[in-house]
């Protein structure tokens, strides 16, 4: 392996590692503060300007908690769960691409910008996600408390359950595009001048689908039974404090970005946008700009829909989101046979 | 000592090590964990052997949705250690030996018997010619698997229903 690719995946998984990391504090700041505004009240404002500081104070604050684990607990479980739940979080990331290929000052060789891309990429994520569960489940089983439990049973048969609506609705795009590959995905809706996305070429049905399993499939509200505070006191993670709970916050947060990113990626055109082909360097900004859109829907969720009642989430998950995603990849199948 | 080699050496440890820990482990639940580290290390080899479409399968069915199940159940049913103590048919395990004789025979013959290509290193298609591969060449069995599929489909939602009568 030539250590010059190795030096320039290094650097990459560097800075996307800070990205991801940055975006996810000042993501639970901008939803303490949007939440704020969408329910008449200010929101944390006190520290620094705006509250800008206010996820730096939160993260010395989770450092010098007391970490307890209850005596009860399942040691060796009660460790590992948090930690099996945030290294898939941060792992997704790594496929995800940012940006068309760009020349860099001092490098004579294009520079793409993602950190990977493997033929497989869609199903790599879906896989990755996928093993993020366990982490749920096993917080829930080590904790030895029966609102865990509760909580990871039921984050365990929702994850499933919208795992496959949203695997089927990605199917659509994939036969569109033609490929696994997110690179290549991208690539694919690049028409039109920047503007032939997939929500708008054939797949608007596939996006809806995607959007609510999405928001399902990271235990965000309206589905949060998992957490749901009113019943389960916290849910999974009831017994985690200090670091352990920051944890979880962190990879609930990340999976959040990974979805907006994916959802960006597949339907809304990845980087792609009017005038990208002109100047490359618009690119990273109309992506953020869409993951943003996909952010602030998701907190926009939580402030103005009331929680589901579980079997009301399984019955829709499996009687209504899981048909509509076969009826979308019939009529794809037909669509691509027929017109592309 | 090459790159491969390491790799190989790492994966295969975590597969045989899982593979040791779901039959030496009391608690149920320990052993499916084990039995999913088995499989991500399982993924993993496929990877290095430039499979990466069986590898991300690998961990999407098994890893992901079949443990989840099995986990599922036995975090239900809450199952004790002191439930899962050895039968007392105790002739049941000696069957065991001869039974996995047969089972390490049939691997030897088998591995003996094929010839081993290396992979080619061809990364660009392994998507597409296992898709090329199914609805071609192997459309029969793979026609046959999936009526197998739907029958195990019907047979779950026969027994779902009569338990609600």
């Amino acid at each position: 392996m030539p250590l010059e690719l190795l030096v320039e995946w290094t650097i990459k998984l560097l800075i996307g590692f800070v990205i991801l990391m940055t975006t996810v504090a000042y993501l639970s700041l901008f939803e303490r503060r949007m939440l704020g505004f969408m329910q008449m009240r200010q929101g944390p404002n006190r520290v620094g300007p705006f509250g800008l500081l206010q996820p730096v104070a939160d993260g010395l604050k989770f450092i010098f908690k007391e970490d307890i684990t209850p005596l009860a607990a399942d040691k060796f479980l009660y460790v590992m769960a948090p930690a099996l739940s945030l290294v898939p979080a941060l792992m997704t990331f790594v496929l995800i691409p940012i940006g068309g290929e760009m020349k860099i000052p001092f490098i004579d060789r294009p520079i793409a910008l993602h950190v990977t891309s493997v033929n497989v990429g869609v199903l790599a994520i879906l896989a990755m996600t996928g093993m993020g569960v366990y982490g749920i489940v096993m917080a829930g089983y080590a904790s030895n408390n029966k609102y865990s439990l509760m909580g990871g049973l039921r984050s365990s048969a929702q994850l499933v359950s919208y795992e496959l609506a949203m695997s089927m609705s990605i199917v659509g795009v994939l036969l569109q595009a033609g490929s696994l590959d997110l690179v290549k995905i991208v690539a694919n809706q690049g028409g039109w001048g920047g503007m032939q996305w997939h929500v708008f070429w054939f797949q608007p049905l596939g996006f809806i689908i995607f959007l609510i399993s999405m928001v399902a499939e990271t235990n965000r509200a309206p589905f949060d039974l998992p957490e749901a505070e009113s019943e389960l006191v916290a849910g999974f993670h009831t017994e985690y404090s200090s670091m352990k709970f920051a944890m979880f916050f962190i990879a609930e947060y990340a999976n959040m970005v990974t979805a907006s990113a994916m959802a960006t990626v597949l339907f809304l055109g990845g980087w792609q946008g009017p005038g990208v082909a002109q100047l490359p360097l618009l690119g990273p900004f109309y992506f953020v700009a869409k993951m943003l859109f996909f952010l602030f829907l998701y907190i926009w969720l939580r402030a103005s829909l009331p929680r589901l009642r579980y079997d009301q989430l399984m019955d829709f998950g499996w009687k209504f989101l899981l048909p509509l995603a076969l009826i979308n990849i019939v009529i794809s199948a037909t669509v691509a046979v027929v017109l592309l | 000592m090459t790159f491969e080699q390491i790799l190989f050496i790492l994966f295969a440890g975590i597969v045989v090590g899982g593979a040791a820990s779901v039959l030496l482990q009391r608690n149920p639940l320990y052993s499916a964990f084990s039995l999913i580290t088995t499989f991500v290390g399982l993924a993993c080899l496929y990877v290095t052997l430039k499979a990466q479409f069986l590898g991300v399968v690998q961990i999407v069915v098994y890893a992901g949705a079949i443990m989840m199940l099995f986990v599922f159940v036995i975090m239900l049913l809450n199952i004790r250690d002191e439930d899962t103590a050895v039968d007392p048919n105790r002739f049941l395990v000696y069957l065991t030996i001869p039974l996995g004789a047969i089972l390490l025979g049939a691997l030897l013959y088998v591995v003996t018997k094929v010839n081993l290509a290396q992979p080619t290193g061809d990364e660009g298609g392994t998507v597409e010619r296992i898709g090329t591969n199914l609805l071609t060449k192997y459309l029969l069995p793979f026609e046959a698997t999936s009526v197998l599929i739907l029958m195990a489909v019907v047979g779950a939602l026969h027994l779902a229903k009569r338990e609600k009568e």
